[in-house]
C-alpha cells in the first residue's frame, strides 16, 4: 500500500484540510479587507449643478459674487464647505456670460473682484487675475476656474466641482 | 526543501515539542460536552478580532457614537457582518462559557488538582459577563441607555457602599459621557487583558494536568474513605 500511487488517507485529509482553510480564508478574508478598505474606494459624488437664481438679477459687466455651501460626509461627520463665483455677463444674451470660481489657483484663498483696479485680486500674495480671469500679476499658475454654466428658464445654473 | 525550513525553524523554535505537548497529548474518552472550552476560546478570538475591527470606524463620545454605528451599519462595506458577528458572537460566547461552567460543576471536574483551573475559570465568567455589560453600552441607543442606567442603579443598591460603587461605575452620579469612555475602556482594554492572562493560567493547566475523565457510574469517588 505504502508505494502505490493511490492517496493515501493521511494525504487526502491534509489536502481537504488545506483546501478547506483556503476558502475559510477568502470567505473571511476578503469582507475583512473591503471592510478596511471602504472609505478609500467610495467616491463621494462631487458634481452637482447649482442654481444661482434668475439670470436677469445679475448686472451687465460687472462680476457679482454668489456664495454657496455644500455639505459632504465623511463617514459620520458632516463638513458644511462655503463657495464662491463671481457671474460676469459681458452681453445680454442667455449664452453670454461667464462663470468664474473665487478660489485662487496659487494656494485656494478666495479672489475679490476689484472694481478700481479692474482686476480680481487675492489679498494672500497679490495675485491678479483680469475680467476674463486670466493671471495677470503674482504667483497664481493658472487662470481661475471657469463653471459650466446653462440657464433654464431665466435661470442660471453652474456645474458645480471640487477644484 | 520544505521539509528543511521546517527542521531549520524547529531547531531553533523548537515549535514541535510544544505541538506535541499542546496537540498530541492524551486525552480521556470523552464527549461533546468537552469541546466547549475550545468553543469558548474560539469565541474570544473572534470577538477579538471583530472587536479590532470595530474600533477602526467606532467612537466612543455621546455625540458620535451613535452616528459612528449607523455609519458601520449602513456605510462600510461589510460592516454590518463585522458587527453583526461581534453582536451574535457576544450572547453566544456568555451561553458558551456558561454551559462550560455547568459541565465543570456536574462532572466534578474541578476537583484535586483542578481547583486552580476552576477558579481562573469562575473570574473568566465574571469577566466575560463583564464584557457584556460594558458592551451593550457602547451602541449609546436609547435600550444601551437605560439598559446601563438600570444596571448601575442596581449595583447601587448594595447596602453603605451603594452610592460609591455607582458613582464608580457610571463615573459621577449621573450616566454620561465620562460614562460611555469609561465603559469603552474597561471593554477593550482593561477585561481583554484579564481575560487574555487568565486564559493563558486555564490553558497551562490544562495541558499540565490534562483534562478529567467523565465520572462513571458506580465508581467510588474517593477510593481511600469507607461508604
Amino acid at each position: 500500500m505504502a508505494d502505490s500511487h493511490e492517496v493515501q488517507r493521511r494525504d487526502f485529509v491534509n489536502i481537504v484540510v488545506v483546501g478547506l482553510g483556503a476558502v475559510i480564508g477568502l470567505i473571511i478574508g476578503i469582507p475583512a479587507i473591503a471592510y478596511l478598505l471602504a472609505p478609500a474606494i467610495k467616491v463621494q459624488r462631487e458634481e452637482a449643478w447649482i442654481p444661482l437664481g434668475p439670470l436677469d438679477a445679475y448686472p451687465l459687466d460687472e462680476p457679482t459674487l454668489f456664495s454657496y455651501t455644500r455639505t459632504r460626509i465623511n463617514g459620520w461627520e458632516k463638513t458644511v464647505n462655503s463657495f464662491g463665483a463671481y457671474v460676469w455677463r459681458y452681453g445680454e444674451g442667455d449664452s453670454d456670460l461667464k462663470v468664474y470660481s473665487n478660489m485662487c489657483t496659487h494656494l485656494s484663498c478666495r479672489v475679490t473682484w476689484t472694481e478700481d483696479i479692474n482686476v480680481y485680486f487675492c489679498p494672500c500674495h497679490d495675485g491678479r487675475f483680469d475680467k476674463e480671469g486670466e493671471v495677470v500679476a503674482g504667483p497664481p499658475p493658472e487662470p481661475l476656474y471657469e463653471f459650466e454654466t446653462k440657464v433654464e428658464q431665466g435661470i442660471l445654473s453652474i456645474k458645480h466641482q471640487e477644484v | 526543501m520544505t521539509e528543511k525550513v521546517i527542521t531549520w525553524l524547529d531547531e531553533r523554535l523548537g515549535i514541535t515539542g510544544i505541538y506535541d505537548l499542546v496537540f498530541d497529548r492524551k486525552v480521556p474518552k470523552v464527549n461533546w460536552w468537552f469541546t466547549l472550552g475550545s468553543a469558548s476560546l474560539f469565541l474570544f478570538v473572534v470577538q477579538g478580532v471583530t472587536g479590532v475591527f470595530l474600533s477602526v470606524y467606532y467612537v466612543p463620545s455621546p455625540d458620535k457614537a451613535y452616528d459612528s454605528i449607523q455609519y458601520i451599519m449602513n456605510g462600510v462595506t461589510f460592516g454590518w457582518l463585522i458587527r453583526g458577528i461581534h453582536h451574535w458572537g457576544a450572547t453566544l460566547m456568555v451561553i458558551f462559557v456558561f454551559i462550560h461552567m455547568l459541565r465543570t460543576f456536574f462532572m466534578g471536574a474541578y476537583k484535586f488538582p483542578r481547583e486552580i483551573t476552576w477558579l481562573t475559570g469562575v473570574i473568566l465568567l465574571f469577566a466575560t459577563l463583564g464584557m457584556g455589560f460594558t458592551g451593550y453600552l457602547l451602541p449609546w441607543n436609547q435600550r444601551a441607555y437605560w439598559a446601563t442606567t438600570v444596571g448601575t442603579a442596581i449595583a447601587g443598591t448594595v447596602p453603605v457602599i451603594g452610592d460609591f460603587i455607582l458613582r464608580v461605575l457610571r463615573g459621577g452620579s449621573d450616566l454620561s459621557g465620562v460614562t460611555l469612555a469609561r465603559f469603552f475602556s474597561v471593554h477593550i482594554w482593561f477585561l481583554p487583558a484579564v481575560i487574555v492572562g487568565l486564559i493563558s493560567v486555564h490553558m497551562y493547566l490544562v495541558v499540565r494536568l490534562g483534562i478529567s475523565s467523565m465520572p462513571k457510574e458506580g465508581e467510588v469517588e474517593n477510593p481511600g474513605e469507607k461508604g
